[in-house]
């Protein structure tokens, strides 16, 4: 049975990435939490974490990958998991500065470095991660793509895999939780971020009027409605963040800089003890 | 003096544009959210997608639809800058919401029904009827939001006149 067989290999290899995944972020933290120079380390983070482990890989694993193998409706349900949900969850569970803070200093700077270099600036970059999430869905779905996905198991893996990184690569170059190597400012990041959301729901569109090859169009619709809504919900969350960032930081900027930083007059000093006549 | 703190004329002078920015980002974004819930989800008179649409009514369509999430969201986040600042001016801030809300209503009900023809308000009924009210709505909310910007500026005008005879 290739199908079994199929479906056996991914669940033991999504799996055990997972199961890994959990592990290594709860042995950092019981190892940064014995740090008494250290703050504790949020339990809020470890929550979101767990969580955000689960909705990937319930995704990839079990029975919704079982469904999602013949149901084009599962698969885009998997996919709003696999490559939004989970990998927002799992970002705000800011798993690098946990890694910094773990490691010992000499191992931590050589990651630094990693993270510095241009190679990770240049997938970290708002359009760069943008192109890799939306334009590798156009890629999957309007190409041969998702019906070779279904044939052959390596492609199966590799989409998955992309789908997550691209998902994660996504959410931290629009929302800087953890260190990155270059901060873009919060109207450039606004304006790929509207790009990008465009691009998802004109896919979205696009499927439900021609669905990829083989799949029944009454699945084709449901799944292309479902990424379209789905998508927004999970974008609306990024959105509320990135500008409650803003909005903080434009207060930071008030108290600390009170002057015209980018345009905008922060302070009213001056037209306030202006003579009035 | 007195009249120029109670009301906090300087700030808003300072913060006119953004009161009025703020509102036609949250005008923009509410109106394509009523657009959503009550035409599409909840009358179900929108179709989510019409086989006449042209290519660039996709487009059209997607780049909107995610704009107005961000302009929503914003908008609020402005208005709380706004009142962070104590410079929150509600007549500017209504002029705005109305002349952006009617500006996309105008926008969607010409160009994205008509010349793009993503959707149409209803199906299977005389759509003439449907179509004037959408648009004279939204040309209605649009000279209702103008008619209040000019007045907003009117007051801020006579307040300063007001200062400058106290003074």
């Amino acid at each position: 049975m290739p199908h079994d067989f199929y479906i056996s290999t991914t669940d033991w290899l999504f799996g055990m990435l997972a199961l890994l995944a959990i592990l290594f972020y709860g042995v950092a933290v019981f190892h940064s939490n014995r740090q008494s120079r250290l703050r504790k380390w949020p339990r809020r983070r470890i929550v979101l974490w767990v969580a955000g482990v689960l909705a990937s890989a319930s995704a990839v694993v079990g029975p919704l990958a079982e469904l999602s193998h013949d149901f084009f409706t599962w698969h885009m349900a998997g996919h709003l998991l696999l490559g939004m949900h989970g990998p927002l969850l799992l970002a705000l569970a800011a798993p690098m500065t946990l890694l910094l803070r773990t490691l010992p200093v000499r191992q931590a700077r050589k990651v630094s470095h990693l993270l510095k270099s241009p190679l990770a600036g240049f997938y970290t970059h708002p359009i760069t991660a943008s192109i890799l999430n939306i334009g590798g869905l156009w890629l999957l779905y309007t190409t041969g793509l998702f019906a070779a996905m279904h044939h052959h198991l390596w492609l199966h893996v590799l989409i998955h895999m992309h789908v997550f990184v691209a998902g994660y690569l996504f959410t931290i170059s629009l929302l800087y939780i953890d260190p990155v190597s270059r901060r873009y400012s919060y109207r450039f990041r606004t304006v790929v971020f509207i790009a990008a959301l465009a691009g998802h729901g004109i896919l979205s569109k696009f499927l439900y009027a021609y669905p990829p090859a083989g799949v029944p169009i009454e699945q084709a619709r449901a799944g292309a409605m479902l990424m379209y809504y789905g998508g927004d919900a999970v974008d609306l969350v990024l959105i509320i963040l990135l500008f409650r960032n803003w909005y903080h930081s434009a207060k930071r900027q008030q108290t600390h800089i009170p002057s015209t930083t980018d345009g905008y007059v922060y302070s009213n000093e001056t037209t306030q003890n202006a003579p009035a006549g | 003096m007195a009249v120029l703190q109670g009301k906090n004329w300087t700030n808003r002078k300072s913060y006119q544009k953004r009161n009025l920015w703020a509102g036609i980002l949250f005008g923009l974004g509410f109106v394509a959210f009523l657009d959503e819930t009550l035409f599409h989800q909840l009358l179900h008179w929108h179709k989510f997608y019409d086989k006449s649409t042209v290519a660039i009514g996709l487009v059209s369509d997607g780049l909107f639809h995610a704009f107005s999430w961000f302009a929503t969201v914003g908008g609020l986040y402005l208005v709380a800058d706004l009142r962070r600042r104590n410079a929150l001016w509600h007549k500017m801030f209504w002029g705005g919401k109305l002349l952006g809300g009617g500006a996309f209503q105008l926008y969607d009900g010409t160009i994205q029904h008509k010349v793009m023809r993503i959707h149409q308000i209803r199906y299977h009924v005389d759509i003439v009827p449907y179509d004037v009210v959408w648009n004279g709505s939204a040309i209605v909310m649009i000279v209702a939001g103008l008619l209040l910007i000019k007045s907003a500026r009117q007051n801020a005008r006579s307040a300063e006149k007001l200062v400058l005879h106290a003074t």
